[in-house]
């Protein structure tokens, strides 16, 4: 079985390799997608949506269906980490309490009787370790400055590279490093699943409701130059502004769903304890 | 000079990729998989797409190396084929 799976990879890599001999050559100026597609967008896409970056604005104004689409995608992706992992109840585990003057651990099989202890008492992991002063101290100064950085990659991805993907993901990856360099809980008290829930929701939202906006304002469905009617701006601006609010919103999106993945994943859906 | 990183590069993520595969322990899969999203990152990078290689930096070599690293600490470290 193992060879014959040897084979079919050879056998398709082969024929990839054989059906790139007929593409053109990388920046090849006379190549079809050269000669009609991106000149338009390197001549008109400045002076038609105010964009610098003609990434994003490819992207999010003139291919703003396949990234919506995308968007959903990526929801998906969370809803399905969720419904497939996430167990609520039965807890297997059991509870282990540190009593913090003494050190002394205590383990409830039974978490339902446990008296209030909050104070002395500090809940804490199966496999807890103790807390290493220099990582909290790193990682508590750290991730303010990536979280500003992840905003700025959202709000600056009309003139420089990044956008919502990117800003979402890192700000997500602060959330991770929260998780890591502390624990589960402590970063599921800042932010609750309920809200990881709403944000993912809202973004796809506020994508689909900007498109859905620009319908009412008697435009096409993503038309962004419409919000005109609406926003003290010409018609060009408004496009780079739906731009940025399309951004927001994936952005938004692309947070939630990394959180709630690594949740799910990290604590087998119990949301107690992770990596 | 410009072939020679190419080359160099190309050479590093065959490795990594064929190492990926080879080496029985999950953990090590995970972060060589995250090694070979980082070169394939500079790769872009090198190629002019910035967007690209940022969005593979953020999300191949951080975020989906943490994802695995994950799920392999919630499962076995050790493969069985």
């Amino acid at each position: 079985m193992k060879y014959f799976g040897l084979l079919v990879v050879v056998l398709c890599g082969g024929l990839l390799l054989y059906a790139t001999q007929d593409f053109p050559a990388w920046g090849d100026p006379s190549s079809p997608a050269s000669t009609h597609l991106s000149p338009h967008y390197i001549k008109h896409a400045v002076e038609e949506t105010g964009v610098p970056n003609l990434v994003t604005a490819v992207l999010a104004d003139y291919r703003g269906y396949d990234t919506m689409f995308e968007t959903i995608v990526v929801f998906s992706a969370g809803l399905a980490c969720f419904l497939l992992l996430r167990s609520f109840g039965l807890r297997r585990r059991g509870l282990y309490y540190r009593h913090i003057p003494t050190g002394v651990i205590l383990h409830f099989k039974r978490p339902r009787s446990i008296p209030d202890y909050t104070g002395e008492f500090e809940l804490m992991d199966t496999l807890w370790v103790p807390y290493d002063l220099i990582i909290k101290t790193i990682c508590r100064i750290l991730i303010p400055f990536i979280q500003l950085f992840a905003l700025y990659v959202v709000a600056h991805g009309d003139f420089s590279p990044g956008g919502g993907f990117q800003g979402g993901v890192i700000f997500g990856a602060s959330l991770i490093l929260l998780s890591i360099s502390f624990n589960l809980r402590s970063a599921m008290d800042k932010v609750s699943e309920k809200l990881l829930a709403i944000l993912g929701a809202f973004g796809v939202t506020v994508y689909a409701g900007i498109g859905l906006a620009c319908m009412l304002l008697g435009g096409r469905f993503l038309d962004y130059s419409k919000l005109a009617a609406v926003l003290p701006v010409d018609p060009v601006h408004a496009r780079a502004l739906g731009m940025l609010g399309v951004e927001i919103g994936v952005g938004m999106t692309v947070m939630a769903v990394m959180a709630i993945i690594y949740v799910n994943i990290a604590s087998e859906g119990q949301h107690d304890e992770g990596l | 000079m410009h072939w020679q990183i190419d080359l160099f590069i190309l050479t590093l993520i065959i490795i990594c990729a064929l190492g990926a595969i080879h080496v029985r322990d999950l953990l090590s899969t995970a972060i060589l998989f995250g090694a070979y999203s980082f070169l394939m990152c500079l790769l872009w990078a090198i190629m002019g797409a910035v967007d690209v290689a940022f969005t593979e930096a953020s999300v191949g070599a951080g975020v989906s190396a943490v994802f695995f690293v994950a799920a392999v600490f919630r499962t076995t470290r050790r493969t069985k084929d």
